[in-house]
């Protein structure tokens, strides 16, 4: 039979997916898989270090200043405290505050958000202004002065970080919220004469959850980034408090005299602890954008 | 998604334009000085114990502690004291640092000229090299080099300022000993000896350090803008008329994200500024970032004023001067301006 | 193979549905069409060789529904067309079935998520990468269909040259522009600045000024008025008469049945009818349910608009696609439906006459 010789052409990133089917032929199954394992690892971390906060205090003046080994990988500090532990326990203090404020940042920035697009021009431009106010002022200037406020300590921390993060993600709900606003099928439901709350539950929710879910999640590195540059500034939670930023403030007592690894494991478990949220916002943006639908 | 609408404020004249921005900058400063003002006077930290001691409160008179009460300006409403510092400020005065007993405005001067030129080699450094990096990543999407870009600007925008100013110092201060380990001049030598290259080489880890940060941002969201703008109807339209890639890049892709990472740039100014506050603190560099910190701690209300609201005056002025750029280089709105 | 094969068929009239009819049909197909009004170009045409052809086109998407689920999406299934130097044929379809792919597919600018298969060809040779990297813009052209497709902040006169600063260019530009009515100052406006019918005019300068053989406009009338709209038709007319084939995409059966010599019936992503433009002057020469359906839906004809809507790419009945709407769906439809040959068109309907 003479047919016609068949063309095939597809795009190089097309030809490239379809290489490996199975799983990972289904991008989005690889991202919810790999974004859940994020979300279990940090878990996992936050519960260990919750575990071991007795321990991250434990003095033992016979084990003092070793160098990373077998026993202790991370080293051990001036007073011979094991300063994986004590990382471990930072980290765990950093994941826990970090829900804490990411969590606060995210009501406030989802009740401004919706009062701008909902409550007309006029709150619509207070609420600008509040937050060109909030991005006028330095990001860490602006926690300086919250934590003065607040007093330092953990109470200035969670209100300064809490109060400061929640401007980029209020400006993408209040756009989202306008767009469904103005969209054919909420006139339409106006029409038909259902109530706001209708509205809200049947329309705005869908649009607006998974926005949030995501803008929640991706607001953890900042929040986590924030508490620990604070606390090394000293404004933040107390020295005797394992935190991060307390760690890290301390090492550079020592860093002349060569103990490279009390600044080197810690900052290091830090950032790994921060990919891996970006890579759960990643994974979570993935399923619900309808941006990314195609392969 | 939403098509971009020419700004709805193009149809001002110019210098209408400017100045409505200018009033709306105005305004915005004077609310972050009250706002600063409020916060610092909420404090519950007390002035007196924080910096002569409580022991050494102890052992005073009371009306030594009376006359440092007074310095310090316990006991007066704050809003009587916003009032107060807000009428000296326009007159120029800006007040006498608590910790430094000098006026507010010779500090700043002296720590702004410190701070200055190592924000502006970070800030020119990380805008050209993020804008180039971006545009490589944007041109070769999903190639190594776009890996290799994105992978260093997450991995950047994961890192804490601070840590990497550590870790730069043990490497070339501590373990390879090629540059000094801190303060803008050598300890012992007194500011007027300090050469020109002493500066330079005091300054090249934080610089480093602030470069390195702020590449990230700016490479990532070049990267964004230039994927978009090679998605677009009018890139598509270049290429079924026979343009090459290289010209489609040239042609159109540069002309169309000049304008917004113009607009980035002048918007990271103010992360610049938050990163130097952490970088002068490893670095123990002199400089406008730990000024605040030292004032931040030692509850030195004037001197903290005074540096939010010229940081924050930088940082409007950026948004400002972004905002004029649009007015003048994009042909949309200077053609509805002109009234065509 | 391909060339000899490209020859023997182009004496055939319509080409490109040869093959799939002796597949499911077996019936031998020779017979011109019999409609023809306009002989003088009949013939011309049947001694080039087919200027451009399309066989057995299907384009599809893997698309994400909730969640990680997948599914494949194929706007367009195996289309087939044909066209000659000095033709205009006209492909018509209401917005979603899949037009503008088309168009792309021909010019090799599909998105990277889109893959597709069948053949293309251009003058009796494939038109691979390579051969299309050296005719597009030059050759193949394409005229989009709003101002979008030009850059917003590239004057129009420098777009038009794409960028180039020569004389000749200059001139070129300056002469193509005038060809549609367009004055020097129109060189130095920002595309935001053009008028709908500008931007069309602007749009076909562009494209035209290399002196195109295949000219392909997608969508080029909606949004002007009648007036307008007939003039960027007759621009068409013009170009297909001096020579170059058009392939015009569009959505405006009337417009499309004054200006061209053939019309493509597009439904859902595949072919429903092919006739001479001459056959939608009346409902009898008409051969597809939902061509004639189309036709009492046009002014003049009684309006009617049928129920229902196109099914969405992603939920398409089993067998005929219009079986839904369909007055005449009876058991039979719900199995493959062949395309076959009936008075000189072609239809894909079993109960056609």
């Amino acid at each position: 039979m003479m047919g016609p010789i068949t063309q095939r052409r597809k795009g190089r990133l097309a030809q490239k997916l379809q290489l490996h089917n199975g799983i990972w032929g289904n991008r989005r199954k690889t991202a919810a898989v790999l974004g859940a394992v994020c979300f279990l690892v940090l878990a996992a971390v936050a519960l260990a270090g919750w575990a071991w906060r007795e321990e991250a205090a434990a003095v033992d003046f016979s084990r003092k200043n070793l160098a990373p080994c077998l026993r202790y990988p991370f080293g051990t500090d001036w007073m011979g405290r094991d300063m994986f532990v004590r990382t471990m326990t930072g980290l765990s203090l950093s994941i826990r505050l970090g829900a804490l404020t990411a969590g606060i940042s995210a009501v406030i920035a989802l009740t401004l958000g919706l009062a701008s697009a909902a409550l007309g021009k006029w709150a619509d431009g207070v609420i600008g202004f509040v937050i060109d106010m909030v991005l006028g002022i330095p990001h860490i200037l602006l926690l300086v002065l919250v934590s003065c406020a607040a007093g330092k300590g953990f109470r200035g921390v969670l209100l300064g970080i809490s109060l400061t993060h929640w401007t980029s993600l209020a400006r993408l709900l209040r756009a989202e919220a306008l767009q469904v606003k103005e969209s054919q099928y909420v006139k339409i439901a106006r029409r038909l004469g259902k109530g706001p709350w209708y509205v809200a539950k049947e329309h705005l929710a869908p649009h607006l959850l998974p926005q949030l879910a995501v803008g929640l999640v991706l607001l953890f590195p900042h929040a986590i980034l924030h508490e620990a540059s604070i606390t090394f500034l000293g404004f933040g939670l107390p020295p005797e408090q394992p935190a991060i930023g307390v760690i890290l403030s301390e090492s550079m007592k020592y860093l002349a005299m060569g103990r490279w690894w009390l600044a080197l494991f810690p900052g290091l478990l830090l950032v790994l602890i921060v990919l891996l949220f970006y890579a759960a916002g990643n994974g979570l943006s993935s399923l619900v954008d309808p941006g990314q639908a195609h392969e | 998604m939403m098509k971009r609408k020419a700004r709805e404020n193009g149809a001002a004249s110019l210098p209408g334009f400017l100045l409505g921005k200018m009033l709306r900058m105005a305004l915005l400063l004077l609310c972050v000085s009250a706002v600063t003002f409020a916060l610092v006077s909420a404090s519950p930290m007390d002035p007196l114990t924080a910096n002569i001691g409580q022991t050494a409160l102890g052992s005073m008179s009371q009306e030594q502690i009376q006359k440092l009460e007074e310095y310090w300006g316990v006991g007066v409403p704050a809003g009587q004291r916003f009032l107060a510092w807000a009428s000296d400020f326009f007159r120029g005065d800006m007040g006498v640092s608590l910790l430094y007993r000098q006026p507010v405005s010779r500090i700043l001067a002296e720590k702004l000229a410190n701070s200055l030129w190592l924000m502006a080699a970070a800030w020119v450094l990380s805008g050209v090299l993020g804008f180039v990096l971006g545009v490589l990543a944007g041109a070769r999407r999903g190639r190594w080099a776009d890996r290799i870009i994105s992978g260093y600007a997450l991995v950047m925008a994961s890192t804490p300022a601070f840590w990497l100013a550590l870790v730069l110092l043990m490497v070339f201060a501590v373990w390879l000993r090629w540059l000094p380990i801190g303060l803008a001049v050598p300890i012992g030598m007194d500011a007027a000896s300090v050469t020109v290259t002493d500066r330079l080489v005091h300054g090249i880890l934080p610089a480093l350090t602030l470069s390195l940060t702020g590449i990230s941002n700016i490479a990532l969201h070049t990267r964004e803008k230039l994927i978009q703008v090679l998605e677009s109807d009018y890139v598509l339209f270049a290429r079924a008329r026979g343009e090459g890639t290289g010209r489609i890049l040239i042609q159109h892709g540069l002309r169309n994200i000049l304008l917004p990472a113009m607009t980035l740039q002048f918007a990271s100014v103010s992360e610049i500024f938050g990163g130097s506050v952490l970088v002068e603190q490893v670095f123990s560099y002199p400089g406008l970032g730990q000024a605040a910190v030292t004032a931040g701690l030692g509850g030195d209300v004037p001197l903290l004023l005074g540096i939010t609201v010229i940081s924050a005056a930088i940082v409007f002025a950026g948004n400002l001067a972004a905002d004029v750029l649009y007015a003048v280089v994009d042909p949309r709105m200077k053609r509805a301006r002109s009234g065509r | 193979m391909q060339d000899g094969k490209g020859n023997a068929d182009a004496h055939k009239r319509p080409g490109p549905f040869f093959q799939e009819q002796e597949e499911f049909q077996g019936r031998p197909q020779k017979k011109l069409h019999e409609t023809s009004q306009d002989t003088s170009r009949e013939v011309a045409q049947e001694v080039a060789s087919p200027l451009l052809r399309v066989s057995h086109l299907t384009i599809s998407f893997t698309q994400y529904e909730r969640g990680w689920r997948q599914r494949r999406l194929t706007p367009i299934r195996n289309l087939s067309l044909e066209l000659r130097a000095g033709e205009m044929v006209a492909v018509v379809g209401s917005s979603g079935s899949g037009k503008s792919l088309l168009a792309h597919a021909v010019m090799g600018l599909l998105p990277y998520n889109a893959s597709w298969e069948g053949s293309i060809s251009y003058e009796g040779q494939p038109l691979t990468e390579r051969r299309l990297n050296k005719l597009r813009g030059r050759d193949i052209v394409l005229v989009p269909q709003s101002v979008s497709y030009l850059d917003p902040l590239m004057k129009v006169g420098e777009q038009v040259r794409k960028g180039r600063r020569d004389g000749e260019s200059y001139s070129r530009c300056r002469s193509a522009l005038a060809r549609y009515g367009l004055g020097e100052e129109t060189e130095a406006l920002y595309p935001f600045e053009l008028s709908g019918g500008m931007t069309r005019r602007v749009l076909i300068a562009a494209a035209v000024q290399e002196h195109p053989r295949l000219v392909i406009a997608d969508e080029p009338t909606p949004g002007l008025h009648l007036e307008a709209a007939k003039r960027v038709m007759g621009h068409f007319r013009e170009i297909a008469d001096e020579g170059a084939g058009v392939l015009l995409i569009t959505h405006d059966l009337e417009l499309a049945v004054e200006t061209a010599d053939r019309i493509v019936v597009l439904y859902a992503g595949e072919t429903l009818e092919e006739a001479q433009a001459a056959d939608f002057r009346r409902e009898e020469t008409l051969r597809h349910p939902y061509s004639k359906a189309l036709f009492r839906a046009m002014p003049g004809h009684g309006f009617q608009s049928e129920p229902g809507s196109q099914p969405y790419a992603g939920q398409m009945p089993e067998g005929c696609v219009y079986g839904p709407r369909c007055p005449l769906f009876e058991e039979r439809c719900r199995r493959p439906v062949p395309c076959r040959s009936l008075r000189g068109g072609m239809v894909r309907c079993i109960r056609a006459e």
